[in-house]
């Protein structure tokens, strides 16, 4: 009890908080869960299959450039994980499992390993794997299947279990008998070949059509929100990528509200939440200065826009992002900030 | 010759262009053609055929005038000789199979601007005697066709599902419509030059792991 009183005197840093990259890699893994959880309960087995053969191809592949580069195994970093799980998610549900396998290996093969592993990809992997699997599979990526059809927990979509480097069966039948009245054209297809609006209602309880994970809007933004609040993403690029895309819809329904939709459809429909919470956010491929940040975010927002509006495609999140990724050391150049004290227009 | 290097004998010299020195795996040469016709093996194959004659038949003349052909003007005379060359097969190709010249198109006329032929006149066919320009040509254009045709090969197999136009995997074969499209060209050039670097340096690396003996080379 008497003891004096002792100072300690210590020098910086002084957070020894350990925030590893496995730490908030196991986070983001976290957030991602309850997103794959509701697209299982959305789409049933199929989903559960592709999330399950996705990850687990990503995983091997992994290991698979661990070994073949001699380097000590990266799995524990939980990082190979997110691009799995990532990708599945935006992947149909229906998806061939053998496609699917295609999609993993092709992200960590071409979109990270060959880069030098995390950290040095100049692309996210989970949306070069997509890329890839969209110009080699065009007619497979756009084959979707209804939400909360009755017998989604007792049998496959017939497309699942496709055997390897074989054509998937048409579905239309198999879907139609699920659930009637099933168009297989997704809110955003409806909208531009047909001037259909979904009901804002139906994106967010998931009855819609879509990629597996990009339908439970809110839950990507709670589970988005909790790592903002963690300080595991950075909020300001999901922020500037909703907001850039929402103005320019604005801007666009001013324009002509008869022709183009309004910014709440833009910002539900599509993977527009997911790619903008998780995907645009990835640490190593987004920019880091401030400034650039918003920058970056922004043109992700226009450009998935445009891509809508404009493009042949019906969604462009993942062009936009990939874009953007590739802009980002560009963005980083043009907007670094004036070291404290250097003279205005002179480089340090 | 260039004095204190080590005289190729005359197997050695055709050896050259089919591995050591491939011009597509290892010089990464002509990759204009390369990437745009390797859409499928046979198409592949007549490139790379077409290529070879030219090539031979430039070399082989290129190094029978090398000591006429005033120097200042050697790339000018050159281009003329291959460009002869080049509308020779142009017309055998038409006249074989007009499928193939359709198939191929502009890609004929524009072996007159491949760098694999001009480098080997410029580098190899005015500074030796013709018959190991010809062995030397002909090795070069069996490593191009060769190169060509692993890209075709597999372009054509998971573009088509199909080599030399025979169908491998019947009716429902899933076509992976990308590597029909130039990025398939990249993405299998690029695997391709993945494997050979990996198969280079893993040689390099147990070359090292040895024990040195001797001189050291340099």
């Amino acid at each position: 009890m008497n003891e004096p009183l002792r100072l300690e005197l210590r020098t910086s840093p002084h957070v020894v908080k350990d925030n590893s990259v496995e730490r908030i890699m196991f986070h983001v893994v976290l957030a991602l869960l309850p997103i794959a959880a509701f697209s299982v309960w959305q789409y049933g087995l199929s989903a559960l299959a592709l999330l399950v053969t996705v990850t687990g191809t990503c995983l091997l592949t992994e290991r698979l450039f661990n070994r073949l580069g001699g380097t000590a195994s990266t799995l524990s970093d939980w990082s190979a994980t997110i691009t799995g799980l990532l990708l599945a998610l935006t992947l149909p549900p229906a998806f061939p499992l053998w496609m699917g396998a295609v999609a993993g290996f092709t992200a960590i093969a071409l979109g990270k390993a060959l880069f030098g592993g995390i950290g040095f990809n100049v692309l996210n992997p989970a949306l070069v794997g997509r890329a890839f699997v969209q110009a080699a599979f065009p007619v497979a990526i756009t084959t979707w299947i209804p939400a909360f059809s009755a017998q989604r927990f007792s049998e496959f979509a017939p497309t699942t279990f496709t055997l390897p480097f074989m054509t998937p069966p048409d579905i239309g039948d198999w879907a139609r008998a699920a659930v009637d009245g099933f168009t297989g054209a997704t809110p955003l297809a409806r909208w531009k070949f047909e001037n259909v609006l979904a009901a804002p209602g139906d994106f967010l309880s998931g009855a819609v059509t879509a990629s597996a994970g990009e339908t439970s809007a809110i839950l990507i933004l709670l589970c988005g929100l909790y790592l903002a609040v963690r300080r595991f993403l950075d909020w300001r690029i999901p922020v500037a990528v909703l907001g850039s895309a929402a103005l320019t819809a604005w801007v666009f329904q001013m324009i002509d509200p008869a022709r183009y939709p309004d910014p709440l459809f833009v910002l539900l429909s599509g993977g527009l939440m997911i790619g903008a919470v998780f995907m645009a956010t990835d640490m190593a491929t987004s920019p880091v200065t401030p400034k650039g940040v918003w920058l970056y975010g922004a043109l992700i927002g226009v450009v998935t826009v445009m891509i809508r509006y404009f493009g042949g495609l019906t969604e462009g999140v993942m062009y936009a992002i990939l874009i953007g990724n590739a802009l980002a050391p560009l963005i980083d150049q043009v907007t670094q900030p004036r070291v404290f004290g250097a003279a205005k227009g002179k480089k340090a | 010759m260039i004095p204190g290097q080590k005289q190729l004998t005359n197997m050695e010299e055709l050896l050259e262009g089919i591995w050591k020195q491939n011009p597509v795996f290892v010089m990464v040469l002509g990759m204009c053609p390369v990437l745009a016709v390797s859409v499928s093996a046979m198409n592949a194959i007549s490139m790379g055929l077409a290529t070879t004659f030219v090539l031979v038949g430039s070399t082989l003349l290129v190094s029978l005038l090398r000591s006429v052909i005033p120097k200042e003007v050697r790339i000018a005379t050159y281009i003329v000789i291959i460009a002869t060359f080049v509308t020779v097969v142009d017309y055998l190709i038409q006249a074989i199979s007009l499928a193939v010249y359709d198939a191929l198109g502009a890609f004929i006329q524009l072996i007159v601007v491949n760098c694999i032929i001009l480098g080997r006149a410029e580098a190899h066919a005015s500074k030796n005697p013709p018959l190991r320009s010809v062995l030397n040509a002909l090795g070069m254009g069996a490593g191009f066709t060769l190169g060509l045709f692993a890209l075709g090969a597999v372009r054509e197999i998971l573009g088509a599902g199909k080599l030399f136009g025979v169908a491998l995997f019947g009716p429902d074969f899933q076509p992976w419509v990308v590597m029909v499209l130039p990025p398939g060209g990249f993405f299998v050039l690029g695997s391709w030059l993945l494997l050979f670097n990996w198969l280079n340096s893993r040689k390099t690396d147990a070359a090292q792991a040895k024990p040195v003996e001797g001189h050291a080379h340099v």
